[in-house]
């Protein structure tokens, strides 16, 4: 066997400074937002999906669900849920398929970039959207509708802390459940009915209490009602407190059970994540 | 471990349930090499080459590339390793520049972004979105990114399909430019002619093994194989005659003849006619 043998390659010039971790999860998360910007689709469904459903909401309920207290008051907190959910969940749940089922994820993983720099890129670009989006509701909210925003540094600390846990959980969430779809395709299939009963058993559309005890039980198994129970504390009066089925806001049970569906979800991701199509090894 | 190697393969098997993709294959690379592997579809190419990557793993065999074991990538090894994948990952909403850039930050030691463009001849195309490229401009993207990290060792899946025959020759230059620098390069293909122009060595592959593995002019002996010498008789009748002695046979012939012989051919089996031999046709 004869062999042609030419000048090795120079092995690496400059001993590489090889970019710093944070650097480029930075530059991996502006990446995913100038994609996500950029697709019109995800703008208008994803952002504008819970300012469309508050103007609806504000024109159906126009009246007072307590004196001084408008129904927009109420449902402004089901709308920050919503929108927190569809931007981390179902977001990642429609939009990993694809960059699966499109190869991107392999590619990727022939590069030397570290495995977690990419899903930091996803979460800066959720955290980014979610704050914009959220602000953006509670601006029109103010605008047209008198909202009245937390008055006292606590409220604005536990919407802070809801928002987090809730956004981590159903980030989470959203990655584990997007290796349930086997295509491009069938990732909006998974994840959009999953989100939209979710969102009807949780009092996003109709005032929790007002469910039959069940629903409210089985809701009770995931986040979504709990984010919108956390942030009840924040936007109503303390009395709307006892109204609550456990009797208070129980903010204390609100952190337990959204801390759990981060654990639960982070062992999904761990064990379930898939770089390539099942057709692709 | 032999530093002349850039790949060291022994005795690698790989099945997928029932099917035998990989049935024990032996291969050594040398640095600096053109090495093509060339073999009908399911012959076993993308599947060997998959490996080599660090994409899949093996049942069964020794591994080496770039001295390391690929089931085990780091990110370190994964910096001087260049990958063009069959399928296109793809970024719909980036433009050329911006894919280039951003893959160029993930490698210690990359190339200019901008002058990786040019060179696989996107110049033009530069700020277009990838969305609008044709397929063999698309193609020329991922090659883009398989080279814009000056790899040490680079893999090309088929790297040509899908261009004119220009765009072809375009690409066999820049393989003869990188191979010039020292950088090695496998490619797999279906086009016994690229094979034939760019290749050190050839390994024909069919049924999970190699058959053959040889410098192109030698495959199948084709230089010692026998010649065919075709004329016509004066009444017309066509001739052929396989010899090893064939400018005795032409000179015998046209002292025959007294001068010109009509119809004359001197043909050898062509690269195809030993391929499809080998494969079992």
């Amino acid at each position: 066997m004869t062999t042609t043998t030419k000048p090795a390659a120079p092995v690496a010039a400059a001993p590489g400074r090889r970019p710093g971790g944070a650097a480029l999860a930075l530059r991996q998360g502006r990446l995913e937002i100038t994609q996500f910007l950029r697709s019109r689709e995800s703008v208008v469904f994803t952002m504008g999906f819970p300012v469309i459903m508050i103007l609806i909401f504000a024109a159906i309920f126009s009246d007072e669900i307590a004196p001084g207290v408008s129904y927009t008051q109420y449902f402004i907190t089901g709308m920050i849920a919503t929108g927190l959910m569809t931007v981390s969940f179902q977001n990642l749940g429609i939009w990993i398929p694809i960059e699966r089922d499109r190869g991107v994820l392999k590619r990727y993983r022939g590069t030397p970039m570290p495995k977690w720099v990419w899903f930091a890129g996803k979460v800066l670009m959720v955290v980014a959207i979610g704050i914009a989006e959220t602000v953006l509701l509670l601006a029109v909210s103010v605008a047209l509708f008198d909202l009245k925003l937390p008055d006292t540094a606590a409220k604005w600390a536990t919407f802070g802390w809801v928002a987090v846990l809730g956004v981590t959980a159903c980030t989470l969430c959203g990655i584990a459940i997007s290796s349930l779809a086997r295509t491009a395709r069938s990732g909006s299939a998974v994840v959009t009915p999953v989100a939209l009963v979710l969102q009807f058993i949780s009092g996003v559309f109709f005032v929790f209490t007002s469910l039959p005890s069940w629903m409210q039980q089985v809701a009770a198994l995931f986040p979504l009602k709990w984010m919108c129970q956390g942030l009840r504390s924040v936007f109503l009066p303390d009395s709307f407190g006892a109204q609550e089925p456990g009797g208070s806001f129980e903010l204390g049970r609100v952190a337990l059970v959204l801390g759990l569906w981060c654990v639960i979800g982070l062992v999904l991701c761990l064990t379930t994540f898939r770089w390539t199509t099942k057709r692709d090894g | 471990m032999d530093d002349e190697l850039a790949i060291s393969v022994r005795g690698l098997r790989k099945a997928y349930g029932d099917t035998v993709a990989v049935a024990g294959v032996d291969l050594d690379v040398h640095r600096g090499e053109v090495f093509a592997l060339l073999g009908p579809n399911g012959a076993g190419k993308t599947t060997t080459v998959e490996i080599l990557e660090g994409y899949r793993r093996r049942d069964a065999g020794e591994v080496r590339v770039l001295g390391a074991d690929p089931a085990h990538p780091d990110p370190a090894w994964r910096s001087r390793v260049g990958i063009v994948l069959q399928g296109t990952g793809e970024f719909d909403e980036l433009t050329v520049a911006e894919v280039v850039r951003h893959f160029a930050g993930f490698y210690p030691d990359s190339d200019d972004p901008d002058k990786v463009v040019e060179r696989v001849g996107l110049g033009a195309k530069a700020r277009a979105r990838t969305h609008t490229l044709s397929g063999g401009q698309k193609r020329r993207l991922d090659v883009a990114l398989g080279i814009v990290g000056r790899p040490e060792l680079l893999f090309l899946d088929e790297p040509t399909t899908g261009f004119d025959p220009e765009a072809r020759r375009e690409f066999w230059e820049l393989i003869r430019d990188l191979s010039a620098a020292g950088t090695t390069i496998v490619l797999t293909t279906h086009y016994l002619d690229e094979a034939e122009a760019l290749a050190d060595r050839v390994g024909v592959i069919a049924a999970g093994r190699l058959v053959e593995v040889a410098p192109p002019t030698r495959l199948g002996n084709r230089q010692e194989a026998l010649a065919t010498v075709s004329w016509r008789t004066p009444d017309g009748t066509p001739e052929t005659a396989e010899t090893a002695t064939p400018t005795a046979l032409v000179a015998e012939l046209a002292a025959r003849f007294g001068g010109e012989v009509p119809g004359l051919t001197v043909t050898r089996p062509t690269l195809e006619d030993v391929y499809l031999r080998m494969i079992g046709h």
